[in-house]
């Protein structure tokens, strides 16, 4: 086949190049916290150097063989953030010696890139995760239930701990709830969009349609409710939000979602005590100074962001670690904002914003409304995550105890970004991967090679037809930029 | 919108679509919208930490909250203050947050010229003035100052050099032994202070760090009644007494009102000024202190002539005389800051001016100011401003800034200087102050002996001032002032010549035989 269709780059080389720039700069940062806290090289930069360029090696590997077409910026970009995360909690571990906290990360990092290749080789197919929606979005509802009936964890319910190991379910559950709504957004989506009743300017859905999303999502949020977790709330929501807006084209969407999020989060900020604190603190940082309390964790990380100024105090050389509780965790941008000041944490966000912007332009180039749904749902839920943690310790908005994603100390966290990633990595591929013409769908070529990229490449062929695409497969469609015509003409249509 | 008109046009003709089929879902578009939105997000973030990191970051970082302002201060050793070429301060390490604290190399015996550096209780004398010097703040001391604000390296803090010559300074502490009292000694052609001391003196290494026995020392210290930190020197004012009389004979001379100290003064003894019925005494009725020449009246100490001659001269020109001594200063700075002494600008009643003018009443002086007194006599009347600092350096060894030798005024002229040192001199040889002598030397000084308290209830201030040269014509190397405020000594054995003369005597040989 590829000798009828000129091969588009896979982009592979440039993965692998920035690969290697990626834990060059985790290794330049480790280097540089020894050096400015130690006045020296650690002693095991090789070794950290070397695990993660594995890591990140048997990463590429895997998306080399088994996602040939994804975006190379995805791997690279997750790499260094989560080699950067290391470094930070590294140097944060030396400003508290009795609580060393980055091996445990290292091991965690390991399973989050455990997961990223099993993902990347086992899901052969992403239209699988369609079909078994509900059953993901149920176990996941179940395993949120179990922190509330456990002991509460800093203030929150949303652990579940065995042993030395915790594990928040709300995490993975966001992933869950992604591929939840898509699929069933996929399904219902005209129905959705086309029913409903006009009050006013709004054009509101009809009960019935809005019944099962709307029960998950009461469901979801009633357990958050009870866990007293805000920030798995917000992003739930908004992730709720997005997709059903991005899906039904409807603004009356985005009012049913503020009204939705009014009701939820205003009696937990008026009377939850652990929440209405933040609200305060959001409201005057300051608050506490004025008490004759001290600085509050909020006013301890402005300060540090406010130190950082422009350039920075350098890896190692801030005092961050005044922030005290959750400092490796929820508040790790403000070591960042402390020692790689504005300019490097512009560089972050870029990062993040370059993996959002992938991730919509793979949920572009896709063809299937699920697939579409859940690219954008991926990415938006980065964006979501970044927003509400960064927002929350920048006193954007209120805190909200989360984590940032890669950067923060936390395996839950850790690994579920992993997860996401590889499934962008997947949903990637399959936006890329040249086409089969009709014809030799129906005569495979033989030869392993061949067999296994055209079981990839068939799936959407099979899907499309189904779901009423009458433009799939027209000759040429093989390049991105001529997709959406086509796809936005099969979107009206009801299925057969 | 090339994209948008194509389907609006073929849109509906391509396919059937439902009753409501103008309505048509556009993945492409929402999700442009959604993606825009997410995009928007990410920004309002950075415009957030923008806020924070730029327009803040001044007030959050002066924040009083902030503890960075002081780990940064106290992040590095601090620099030195030196004594002929030799550190008598240092730093350790605490293994704290505040990673180093100050120490002092003989901290009781430096105290009255170094202050102290807590990181509790704040920073005072050479340490407060020059603190930004020491911590490395000052703008002066960076080599680079482009660079090292970019990368934020700590400039190392600088060194202070002080003036104080510490044998001087060793000879006026142990001269006033356990008495209570102060010491000020000042090379009177440059201003430069060569001692200050003030007994009892404290240590400052209790008092330099954080914690509980840094409160409980800083506790003992204010709870101690002889005020071991207070700067007996510099900022504790005594009534001068019968020292202020140089001041009264040089403006009965400066201002004409007798030709030469040898004259004859028409002075009644007892003296009673005009509008009182109290009349000013001598302490020893022996003296004949009735129409004394003014050499004498000094020699001996006569208070009925010098409150006469105060009266004669008039207030105004003793306030003249006065200020140009350097009574008077609001805002005297070494650059250390003295206490002001005084002398009433306001005085309308002969008696007040009368016991003004011999010391008393509200005269007030520091031992510092009294020191200035007999330097711009033994200067040939030129009183130089005093110093305490030599020059800074950066750590490195650089100078950053040196201290020159100004002069503050010209109370008197040359002649007039000369006739002063005569009767000073005639003190030391013949008067009161004759245990000042030293062989070989030309000693001039005053004995003062202030009442204290209300209706003279005090022990009283033991005062003496002088000043040294090794020959009549050679330039004075020294002059000196010395107050005893000791409450334990016997009343009748107070007085300048007794208490106060030996240790001015010891300072002096201190100096000359360096």
């Amino acid at each position: 086949m590829r000798a009828q269709q000129p091969e588009p780059p896979s982009g592979r080389r440039v993965e692998l190049f920035l690969l290697v720039l990626a834990v060059a700069i985790a290794v330049y940062g480790y280097v540089d916290v020894g050096s400015d806290m130690d006045g020296k090289v650690p002693s095991d930069t090789l070794r950290y150097g070397l695990g993660l360029g594995a890591l990140a090696l048997l990463a590429h590997l895997a998306v080399r063989r088994w996602a040939r077409y994804a975006d190379p910026l995805l791997l690279p970009i997750a790499v260094l953030l989560n080699g950067l995360g290391l470094v930070v909690i590294y140097r944060l571990d030396r400003s508290t010696p009795n609580d060393s906290t980055a091996p445990t990360q290292l091991v965690w990092s390991m399973v989050g890139v455990g997961l990223f290749i099993a993902v990347v080789v086992l899901l052969r197919d992403y239209r699988v995760l369609q079909r078994y929606a509900y059953v993901v979005a149920l176990t996941t509802l179940l395993l949120m239930i179990v922190p509330a009936f456990l002991p509460a964890v800093y203030g929150a319910k949303i652990w579940i701990k065995i042993g030395p190991l915790s594990f928040q379910p709300g995490e993975i559950a966001k992933i869950a709830l992604a591929i939840f709504f898509a699929s069933y957004l996929a399904q219902h989506r005209d129905a959705l969009a086309l029913t409903g009743r006009r009050i006013w300017r709004l054009e509101l859905p009809r009960g019935r349609n809005l019944g099962p999303i709307v029960l998950i999502w009461l469901v979801g949020a009633a357990i958050l409710f009870l866990e007293q977790d805000l920030g798995t709330l917000l992003i739930f929501f908004g992730l709720f939000v997005v997709m059903l807006y991005v899906a039904t084209a409807r603004t009356g969407w985005i009012a049913v979602g503020l009204v939705l999020v009014g009701v939820a989060v205003v009696p937990v900020a008026l009377w939850e005590p652990h929440v209405h604190v933040r609200f305060l603190d959001w409201l005057d940082p300051m608050r506490t100074i004025r008490l004759g309390q001290g600085p509050s964790q909020l006013a301890e990380s402005l300060f540090a962001f406010a130190a950082g100024g422009l350039l920075g105090t350098g890896l190692g050389l801030g005092h961050s670690y005044l922030i005290g509780f959750a400092m490796k965790s929820d508040w790790i941008l403000a070591t960042f904002g402390e020692e790689i000041g504005l300019v490097g944490l512009a560089a972050l966000f870029l990062l993040y914003a370059i993996v959002v912007v992938r991730g919509y332009r793979i949920g572009r180039e896709l063809r299937d409304p699920f697939g579409r749904l859940l690219a954008i749902g991926l990415a938006s839920l980065l964006a979501l995550q970044v927003f509400v943690v960064a927002g929350g310790v920048t006193d954007l908005i209120p805190l909200t105890g989360m984590t940032m994603p890669f950067l923060a100390q936390g395996g839950s966290s850790l690994v579920t970004n992993w997860i996401l990633i590889a499934l962008l990595v997947k949903l990637g591929d399959a936006a890329r991967r040249p086409r089969l013409p009709v014809p030799q769908l129906l005569t495979p070529p033989p030869g392993s090679d061949a067999d296994s990229a055209a079981r990839g490449e068939s799936g959407p062929d099979e899907g499309e037809p189904g779901e009423g695409v009458p433009g799939e497969g027209v000759p040429g469609e093989g390049t991105p930029a001529d997709e959406d015509p086509g796809g936005e003409e099969t979107q009206a249509v009801p299925r057969p | 919108m090339n994209r948008r008109t194509a389907r609006n046009q073929g849109g509906p003709a391509q396919r059937p679509g439902p009753p409501r089929g103008a309505v048509r879902l556009s993945l492409s578009r929402t999700g442009r919208r959604a993606g825009l939105f997410c995009l928007a997000l990410i920004l309002l973030l950075l415009a957030n930490a923008t806020r924070l990191q730029v327009f803040q970051g001044k007030s959050l970082n002066e924040n009083a909250a902030n503890q960075r302002t002081v780990i940064a201060r106290y992040s590095q050793p601090r620099g030195n203050i030196l004594v002929a070429g030799e550190a008598v301060t240092g730093s350790k390490k605490t293994g704290g947050t505040l990673a180093y604290q100050r120490t002092y190399t003989d901290g009781a015996f430096y105290a009255p010229v170094t202050g102290f550096s807590s990181q509790t209780y704040g920073n005072t004398l050479i340490e407060g003035v020059e603190d930004r010097i020491l911590t490395g703040q000052d703008s002066r001391l960076s080599t680079n100052p482009v660079w090292d604000a970019i990368s934020r390296a700590p400039v190392p803090g600088g060194n202070v050099f002080t003036t104080i010559n510490p044998r001087v300074q060793r000879a006026a502490f142990q001269g006033l032994g356990g008495k209570r009292g102060a010491v000020a000694a000042i090379e009177p052609a440059t201003g430069r202070i060569l001692a200050l001391a003030s007994a009892p003196s404290y240590d400052p290494n209790g008092i330099t760090g954080t914690g509980p026995a840094t409160v409980a020392d800083w506790t003992r210290l204010n709870a101690d009644s002889t005020q071991p930190m207070l700067n007996r020197a510099l900022r504790q004012t005594y009534p001068p007494g019968s020292t202020f009389k140089v001041v009264t004979l040089a403006a009965a001379l400066q201002y004409g009102l007798y030709s030469g100290i040898d004259v004859p003064t028409n002075s009644p003894d007892p003296y009673t000024p005009k509008d009182t019925d109290h009349a000013i005494t001598n302490e020893s009725a022996s003296d004949a202190c009735t129409n004394a020449t003014l050499a004498y009246a000094l020699q001996v100490s006569c208070n009925t002539v010098f409150g006469k001659v105060g009266v004669d001269v008039g207030a105004q020109n003793m306030v003249r005389m006065a200020e140009a001594f350097g009574f008077n200063q609001s805002l005297q700075t070494i650059p250390v800051a003295v206490a002001r002494s005084n002398f009433d600008t306001d005085l309308t009643s002969q008696a007040l001016l009368a016991l003004s003018s011999i010391g008393q009443y509200d005269t007030a002086a520091t031992p510092l100011e009294m020191a200035e007194v007999a330097a711009a006599v033994a200067n040939n009347g030129t009183l130089m401003q005093p110093r305490l600092l030599d020059k800074v350096t950066r750590s490195d060894g650089a100078t950053v800034q040196s201290f020159g030798n100004r002069s503050f005024s010209r109370p008197f002229s040359a002649g007039v200087a000369a006739q002063i040192q005569q009767a000073m001199v005639g003190v030391v040889d013949s008067g009161t102050g004759t245990s000042a002598q030293i062989p070989g030397v030309v000693v001039g000084g005053k004995t003062g002996t202030a009442q204290n308290g209300v209706g003279n209830s005090g022990v009283p201030y033991a005062w003496f001032i002088s000043y040294a040269k090794p020959s009549a014509t050679a330039v004075s190397p020294v002059a000196v002032a010395v107050v005893i405020e000791d409450s334990d000594a016997n009343r009748a054995d107070v007085s300048g010549g007794g208490l106060a003369a030996p240790i001015a005597k010891a300072v002096m040989q201190a100096v000359l035989s360096g």
